[in-house]
């Protein structure tokens, strides 16, 4: 049980796989959390009213607003953000396609695409297009169109559907 | 933007739920998937000096289908019922891809969606054509209170502050005879909620014949709205264009909705209508094809 009163309430996170703790206050929400107090600020704050997707983070594994849930509901769960994506200096495929498919122009939705991107790729790599627009219709972007958001995605699944089979 | 200061328990019983709803009566507040709830607290149109996390009560989450039912713990995500296939409730995943947008469904709960009452909510409206009933119970009793009954107005239902939304029961079709469902949903851009959102379900026995139906309406009253007299013309009937017509005229009567930017009231009316008539005429559609595939 994670009980706390108003001042202090402890949070431990695995975040892209490293233990992270500190106390903070209840009404601290997850999204600041992972930006000022973790000082991991890949994840963007755009709209903080729920609507944008900006702020996508992945609890268990599933997509989530973290600017609508507290910290002190991450206590004890597992985090990725985007800082976790690139292993080895190596780009995820997920970021590689974006790069070579121009998924981005001004990057501020990008963090929050590509972790809704990577729970779906992992769940269905060769998802068709109507699939893909379906699942990033709650993240906004105001720059590219779409096309070759959803023309990346469609790339990197492929390469992680290819790399499973191996 | 952050809330107010609040102390915050996160139990694992709905005992423990009780008793911190109990000892701190209207300061306290539940979270669910707090999709509702943070918004309203973060532009601090909520301010509670208690939250209590009931993400953790185990008995929350669970669900059951029976011969007479599906039971659904309050804790149900919108995301769980999208993927659900349960051939006997076909409105339930209908519905569930309408509502927001599918990050929001993966943490916003059933039974919170029902608690909050929004009236332009779409489990208000598909519940209550499936004739839903709501578990609520506190430390002293639970009672089980029809949908229809528990809605009282805008934003109001008969939850007492001491009280917890254990469970969602549906009944189950009848017997002898194939449920349909369709969810028809007017938004202005993806992930808003409904300017009108309609509700239609029917069990049609072997001869086309209506054995129940439901109709639920969102966005056009004060809550949302069960259209009883509609329902109550297309049982016993098969679906023929006339009596698709008269049953959506008479769903449209049951709509009170008002002129908003979204829309004037004549237009929310008449999107009643015309949504009911493609939701029963989709519902034939299925049953011949059904039927057709059986013969
Ligand atoms: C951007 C956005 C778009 C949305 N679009 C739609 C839409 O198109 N259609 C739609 O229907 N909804 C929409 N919603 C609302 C969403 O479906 C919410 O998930 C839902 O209304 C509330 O459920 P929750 O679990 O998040 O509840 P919470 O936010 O946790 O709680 C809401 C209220 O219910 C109370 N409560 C919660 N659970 C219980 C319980 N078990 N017992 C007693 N009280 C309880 C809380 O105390 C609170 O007062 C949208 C939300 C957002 C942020
Ligand atoms: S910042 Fe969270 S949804 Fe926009
Ligand atoms: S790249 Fe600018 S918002 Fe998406």
């Amino acid at each position: 049980m994670d009980n706390g009163k108003r001042q202090s309430v402890t949070v431990r996170v695995q975040i892209n796989g490293e233990t992270r703790e500190a106390a903070v206050e209840s009404r601290t929400l997850l999204a600041y959390f992972i930006r000022d107090t973790l000082g991991l600020t890949g994840t963007h704050v755009g709209c903080d009213t729920t609507s944008c997707g900006a702020c996508t983070v992945l609890l268990d594994g599933v997509p989530v607003k973290s600017c609508t849930v507290l910290a002190v509901q991450a206590h004890g769960h597992q985090l990725e953000t985007v800082e976790g994506l690139e292993q080895d200096g190596k780009l995820h495929p997920l970021q590689q396609a974006f790069w070579d498919n121009h998924g981005l122009q001004c990057g501020f939705c990008t963090p929050g695409m590509l972790m809704t991107a990577l729970a779906l790729v992992r769940q269905e790599p060769l998802a068709d297009e109507e699939t893909i627009r379906r699942a990033i219709s709650g993240n906004l972007c105001r720059c590219t169109g779409y096309m070759n958001i959803v023309k990346a995605i469609r790339q990197a699944g492929r390469t992680v559907a290819q790399t499973q089979e191996v | 933007m952050f809330p107010n200061p609040f102390d915050y328990y996160a139990p694992e019983t709905c005992d423990d739920v009780y008793a911190l709803l109990h000892e701190h009566g209207y300061d306290a507040k539940v979270i669910a998937g707090g999709q509702s709830l943070l918004p309203m607290m973060k532009l601090r149109l909520a301010a509670p000096e208690v939250l209590v996390d009931v993400n953790n009560v185990a008995d929350l989450r669970t669900m059951a289908v029976s011969d007479t039912g599906l039971r659904l713990g309050a804790l149900t995500r919108h995301a769980e019922m999208e993927r659900a296939q349960w051939p006997d409730y076909p409105l339930l995943s209908a519905t569930a891809g309408h509502i927001a947008d599918p990050i929001v469904r993966n943490r916003g709960t059933m039974g919170g969606s029902l608690a909050h009452a929004d009236p332009a909510a779409d489990w208000g409206a598909a519940l209550l054509a499936l004739d839903a009933r709501v578990t609520l119970a506190d430390a002293a009793r639970s009672r089980e209170v029809r949908l229809d009954d528990f809605f009282v107005d805008t934003f109001t239902t008969v939850l007492e502050p001491t009280e917890l939304l254990t469970a969602i029961v549906i009944p189950a079709p009848p017997r002898e005879s194939r449920p349909f469902g369709q969810y028809l949903k007017l938004e202005r851009k993806v992930g808003d909620f409904a300017v009108v959102g309609v509700a239609v379900t029917a069990s049609l026995d072997d001869a086309g014949r209506v054995v129940t139906a439901g109709i639920g309406l969102a966005s056009v009253g004060p809550r949302p709205l069960k259209a009883q007299a509609a329902e109550a013309l297309l049982v016993g009937q098969t679906l023929s264009p006339a009596v698709i017509r008269e049953a959506a005229e008479a769903a449209s009567q049951a709509a009170d909705p008002v002129s908003d930017r979204r829309g004037s009231a004549e237009y929310k009316r008449t999107m009643v209508r015309v949504f009911v008539e493609r939701g029963l005429a989709k519902i034939q559609a299925d049953w011949e094809l059904v039927n057709r595939a059986s013969a």
